[in-house]
């Protein structure tokens, strides 16, 4: 199938401060987004894609003379993929706090001229819809054929359906969870603290030092991405395979492929992501419970919302796994919304979402063919 | 088609405007016809993929779930009614979902193939296990676990508490009335909450 092409990035300036959860604002700030396929005349076949942790509004196709540049989700997004480009106008946008592109803690803090870094203001999945609403509003996109993510984009996917309910059509939720479970936001925290004690962070100051805690961004990648995998899938992978014939009875050398694999992982994260982001999308994950302001009841909390919705879980998933989007299921059932949801038996673990799976991907084909009926060419 | 006749005595079943529960929905052209010819709404259950996508491209709320899993993702009283059509065989906890049937839907319509109809008596006489086709498997692969009669159906649906509505048999896409139990190769049972 087709790819979207070359891209090129976008970037949008808000002089207006966008008001923060927190109390606090963030004010001049820029968004960069991508867009794929055509805004047809009555602005009617818009789809927002949202992004997840490590990823940005670079969804689909490639970026001219860059070798693999493909987009996070170029095999779901292209003309004729299950987001098909030729029916849909998609956009992909970068949220603030990242660091790939929109202003995140690496820009400078206009108070103080000097780069953000800890002083970004914490940012939650609430802000950053309410950051994208914006940009819809500078495009002239008043309401969306579909939101969709996968993860914390999820999350963000389903915040949409509650804070702007008149504003998309559907809703498709991916991989993803009503809140995260207390051994989720541990292991969230052992990557924060494997950042804030990297004696190269300087309390998140450390661009001023001309270093990067590179270390703790090794590590919280390391954890990261173990639970990404499924056990069944990690031993597929690696098994207990060795890098040598022979053992070298050493404490500290790699012994495994997997301790190489994880290394590998946390070298090539620490060359690129930026670790106030780091820290900043993690704590957004452990904030984001829609259900909190309405006494825990995520039934109460979904009332809110209008939209159709497509839930996706991955049996292997054990970090976002089937039992949290069947929650999401059980609230919308509840409030008698239209929701469909699918339990894929794939082996990949959370990582599952971004794969190739045919039984994946065909739903997702045939949910974008329901909601392109409803769409006017 | 006698498939389509016997869908159309179940769709006749259904009050128009219902919330309904499909569970064992399959690709979910009945729950689609409710919609569009009745004015239904509501959800499918299914556990098989291809099932689901079908679902998915018929244009129903489908949801891929285990049924022995049981039906607690629902709250009680959610629906007007609760159709459970040819799936109640291969479910191991037939008396558990019957409950739960009653219990998250106002009424319930069951079918399921009865294994008193008089060629499946003869079969079983000449010394065979039936191979028909309502009930078209060897007695070695079959997924119909639970084999039971239009007769024995009326005796659990007192133990579970149900008030039979409706009874009536089917064969050959059409209604059986007189004595079901022998003449008709389907079950079909509407009931609410005694």
């Amino acid at each position: 199938m087709a790819s979207v092409g070359h891209v090129t990035p976008q970037s949008l300036h808000f002089s207006e401060p966008l008001a923060l959860r927190s109390g606090a604002s963030l004010s001049d700030y820029s968004l960069v987004y991508e867009t794929y396929g055509q805004l047809n005349a009555d602005r009617s076949n818009a789809v927002l894609v949202c992004h997840a942790l490590n990823a940005s509004h670079h969804v689909a196709g490639t970026y001219v003379g860059q070798a693999r540049s493909e987009g996070w989700w170029d095999n779901m997004i292209g003309p004729g993929k299950p987001l098909d480009t030729d029916r849909f106008f998609v956009i992909g946008v970068n949220n603030p706090g990242s660091c790939f592109g929109s202003t995140g803690p690496m820009h400078p803090n206009p108070a103080t001229g000097q780069p953000y870094g800890a002083d970004f203001p914490v940012v939650t999945v609430e802000d950053w819809v309410n950051a994208q609403a914006r940009l819809l509003d500078r495009l002239g996109i008043e309401r969306l054929a579909a939101v969709m993510g996968g993860s914390l984009g999820g999350m963000q996917a389903l915040s949409w359906t509650l804070q702007h309910p008149d504003r998309m059509n559907h809703a498709l939720v991916i991989a993803s969870a009503p809140n995260l479970s207390a051994q989720n936001i541990a292991f969230n925290e052992v990557a924060r603290r494997a950042i804030i004690t990297d004696p190269d962070f300087h309390g998140g100051h450390f661009y001023a030092h001309g270093v990067v805690p590179k270390r703790g961004l090794r590590v919280a990648r390391m954890i990261g991405h173990i639970t990404y995998l499924s056990d069944d899938s990690m031993e597929e992978k690696f098994g207990r395979a060795l890098r040598s014939a022979e053992l070298a009875y050493s404490t500290q050398e790699i012994e495994f492929q997997i301790e190489s694999y994880l290394r590998y992982q946390g070298d090539k994260f620490s060359e690129y992501f930026d670790a106030n982001t780091y820290l900043l999308i993690t704590r957004a994950l452990d904030y984001f419970d829609p259900a909190r302001a309405h006494g825990n009841d995520l039934s109460a909390a979904l009332a809110a919302a209008k939209a159709k919705f497509l839930v996706v879980s991955f049996t292997t998933d054990w970090r976002f796994s089937p039992l949290r989007s069947r929650e999401i299921v059980k609230a919308l059932l509840d409030n008698r919304r239209d929701v469909s949801y699918a339990e894929i038996d794939a082996p990949h673990g959370h990582d599952a979402f971004l794969l190739e799976d045919p039984r994946y991907l065909s739903i997702v084909r045939a949910y974008f063919e329901r909601v392109a009926q409803e769409v006017r060419a | 088609m006698s498939e389509r006749s016997r869908e159309d005595v179940i769709v006749g079943l259904v009050p128009a405007g219902s919330h309904v529960l499909d569970l064992g929905c399959g690709s979910g052209t009945l729950l689609a016809r409710l919609m569009h010819e009745r004015g239904c709404s509501g959800y499918g259950v299914e556990l098989d993929d291809t099932k689901v996508l079908h679902g998915v491209r018929n244009g129903i709320n489908v949801l891929q779930r285990n049924l022995e899993e049981g039906l607690s993702i629902f709250a009680n009283d959610s629906f007007d009614v609760v159709l459970q059509l040819d799936s109640l065989q291969n479910l191991r906890n037939t008396a558990a979902m019957l409950r739960e049937t009653a219990r998250v839907g106002r009424i319930g319509i069951v079918s399921f193939p009865n294994f008193a109809h008089w060629p499946n008596r003869l079969s079983v006489l000449r010394g065979r296990m039936p191979v028909t086709k309502v009930l078209p498997y060897q007695w070695y692969d079959t997924p119909n676990i639970r084999v039971g009669t239009f007769a024995d159906f009326e005796v659990l649906a007192g133990q579970c508490g149900l008030r039979i509505l409706e009874a009536f048999g089917l064969h050959d896409g059409q209604v059986v009335r007189h004595a079901p139990n022998f003449f008709a190769s389907t079950a079909v049972f509407k009931f609410e909450r005694a």
